[in-house]
């Protein structure tokens, strides 16, 4: 059983990882996009410096896009959790069918939407609610957009996970020990969500703090993220030292997030919601 | 011990078992804590508890007792406020909380898992109803540490619910609910996940807890022997309706249906027809020929025709040897079937002339003339240990005899 899985493992992770830790080590020469070991350690530092604006925008970006779909998906969650009835299955999958579509075209499609002509500017043009030269697609606000809603199933899911196991018998001890609705929601749901709630921000932030789909196509060129640089590095520059050493970064920082999600909850509860 | 003043002859309850009224008439000087009126519960059609009507008094230590889906557990919610009745009233302490919030009635409990919040360490497990009523900080810490020392936790307060055995988490629960002094105390089968040993030992536990701190309890179990270790008094269920009512001894002594004879203890019981009552006692031939003679009040108020089933338990029949020394008491004659050394005692299985079987147990009082497999036998019961009850329809009788 533990070889097949190791081998999978060293296949698909450990080799690839190592890879593309050689390759940050490398040197390579632009014209030419041919790269040579040369150990130098001096790349990471280096991309960290001159990319910093990148990652700020990034971790913005991701941050306020995760905290939207938390917003949003908790109340969903709660209530497919403790009013689905029944119909719970049949309400998760309501939720997931926008996310059968793939990743690329849904993006293309909030493009179409927040396009300047599209129906959802014209609209409040034509209601003058917005002066004639708004603009939502090229701004932030549309990479952003398009990050919460791409990643909303990340968030929505653990949450779900973490409401639906809450024993409701222990809602029925808080009710029986005098809290009231209010009082049983913030002392013993939202509480016993908390592992649910780290989830779904760790399973929505990293990959939003590593998306390149949403600002190339809904972003403009003021709102770079890091996930652009880095597809600009391998595929544009042939930079392959430094988008390795970018992916290493951002790695890394995932990796932080992680590792205080760890030490906070249990590297049990991680387990339990992937 | 509380709770035994109002019952006032043991005799005299047999014929009232099953009348719920009766009972509260023995018992003039107590207050009913809890009063439930003509409560029905219909889930999807299908009767949980039918047109009940219970009084329960302050301070007694009270059971309901039945198999699983006789409506104990759906009378415990109703009363704790988790279910509305679809008809009926409950009052407690005279106010009417049919339709009651939980969190806005003086009412707390002991649910069957525990439930303790597990995001919460003793203290504030024990403490949160005590928060949510806004009692001041010095004094939360004060009846907390209290309550720890009377359910014998003391120093617990700072670990985790998750780190305690299912013991301790059940003396949390019970802290937790008890420390808001509540008029009425549920329990919901608290001790099912308890091993024996832990069980017994918690039985004599709460029945201390209980006279200590003089809350009424309503004790929800299918465990007999729970049922009657702890309680002042008991009701039997079965099908939403309460079959028997009375102390543990009253119902032990004098079952009225066929369903508490079987579910509370053992019974023999033996199908026969009234030949002749007179005020004071009542004859009943049964299959085999054989009269049987019991007290005219051990009859059950409602008894349709003159089929009966006449019962005993198996530790009054004693087994002789000679017909002369039966005297004044019934008997029986049978074979020796299966004779098992229990330790504390023999139990055997007497077979009847018309293949009937019979348990008795006989103590180990040390006599070696216990008789043995194959075996002629005389079977001679007092007059008074005979009851008799309504018989059960019959093709139901099997399922129900679970217990």
């Amino acid at each position: 059983m533990s070889l097949p899985a190791g081998l999978w493992l060293l296949l698909l992770f450990v080799i690839p990882l190592f890879m593309m830790l050689s390759m940050s080590l490398k040197t390579c020469s632009p014209a030419s996009g041919a790269c040579t070991m040369t150990w130098s350690w001096g790349e990471l530092p280096h991309v960290v410096n001159q990319y910093r604006a990148q990652f700020v925008t990034s971790l913005e970006f991701a941050a306020i896009a995760t905290l939207i779909d938390l917003v949003i998906s908790y109340p969903i969650a709660y209530w497919i959790a403790f009013y689905g009835g029944r119909k719970k299955n049949f309400f998760l999958i309501m939720l997931l069918v926008p996310f059968f579509v793939s990743f690329v075209i849904r993006t293309l499609v909030w493009q179409f939407i927040l396009s300047d002509n599209g129906f959802f500017i014209s609209f409040l043009q034509n209601h003058h609610l917005v002066s004639q030269n708004f603009h939502v697609l090229g701004t932030g606000f549309a990479v952003i957009a398009g990050l919460a809603y791409n990643y909303l199933p990340f968030t929505a899911l653990p949450l779900y996970v973490a409401l639906e196991r809450i024993d409701r018998r222990v809602l029925d001890a808080a009710y029986d020990l005098y809290a009231n609705r209010r009082n049983a929601f913030l002392r013993v749901i939202v509480p016993l969500s908390i592992p649910g709630v780290f989830a779904a921000f760790l399973l929505t932030f990293i990959p939003a703090f590593g998306d390149y789909v949403n600002q190339e196509i809904l972003g403009g060129t003021a709102n770079t993220m890091i996930g652009t640089v880095i597809q600009d590095l391998f595929l544009a520059t042939s930079d392959y030292a430094g988008g390795a050493s970018l992916s290493i970064v951002l790695l890394a920082i995932s990796l932080v997030g992680i590792w205080f999600y760890a030490r906070v909850l249990g590297s049990r509860s991680i387990e339990e919601y992937l | 011990m509380v709770g035994h003043g109002y019952i006032q002859s043991v005799t005299n309850q047999a014929a009232e078992a099953v009348s719920e009224s009766k009972v509260s008439e023995s018992a003039p000087d107590r207050r009913a804590i809890v009063q439930i009126q003509g409560v029905s519960k219909l889930f999807d059609d299908s009767v949980a508890v039918n047109n009940l009507t219970l009084d329960i008094y302050e301070g007694e230590f009270f059971s309901l007792l039945g198999p699983s889906g006789c409506g104990k557990t759906t009378t415990l919610r109703m009363l704790g406020g988790f279910e509305e009745p679809t008809s009926g009233k409950i009052l407690l302490g005279g106010k009417d909380v049919t339709y009651l919030a939980p969190y806005h009635r003086d009412v707390n409990t002991v649910f069957q898992s525990y439930a303790l919040f597990p995001h919460l360490n003793i203290f504030e497990n024990v403490a949160f109803g005590l928060r949510r009523r806004h009692i001041a900080k010095s004094e939360v810490a004060s009846r907390v540490g209290e309550i720890l020392e009377i359910v014998d936790l003391p120093g617990f307060e700072k670990r985790r619910a998750s780190q305690l055995s299912g013991g301790q988490q059940q003396r949390v629960a019970l802290a937790r609910a008890l420390i808001n002094e509540p008029t009425l105390l549920l329990l919901d089968e608290p001790m099912s996940a308890l091993d024996a040993k832990l069980r017994h030992q918690m039985q004599i536990e709460l029945k201390r807890i209980q006279t200590q701190v003089g809350i009424t309890f309503l004790y929800v179990t299918h465990d007999q022997e729970e049922a009657m270790t702890m309680s002042d008094r008991l009701a039997v269920m079965r099908h939403g309706v309460i079959e028997g009512i009375g102390s543990p001894k009253d119902i032990y002594d004098s079952p009225t249906t066929e369903f508490v004879a079987t579910f509370l203890g053992a019974s023999n019981l033996l199908e026969g027809q009234v030949t002749e009552s007179t005020e004071a006692t009542t004859a009943v031939r049964v299959a085999g020929g054989a009269v049987i003679t019991l007290p005219t009040e051990r009859l059950p108020h409602g008894l349709s025709g003159s089929s009966v089933k006449v019962g005993v338990r198996p530790e009054k029949i004693s087994l002789i040897s000679s017909s002369s020394d039966v005297g004044r008491r019934n008997s029986l004659r049978g074979r020796v079937l299966v004779s098992t050394f229990t330790g504390v005692g023999n139990q055997y299985i007497i077979e009847l002339p018309d293949e009937t079987r019979i348990t008795v147990y006989a103590q180990n009082i040390g006599d070696d003339t216990a008789p043995r497999s194959g075996e002629e036998a005389i079977l001679a019961w007092p007059v008074e240990h005979t009851f008799a009850v309504v018989p059960m329809a019959g093709a139901s009788k099997e399922a129900e005899s679970e217990s």
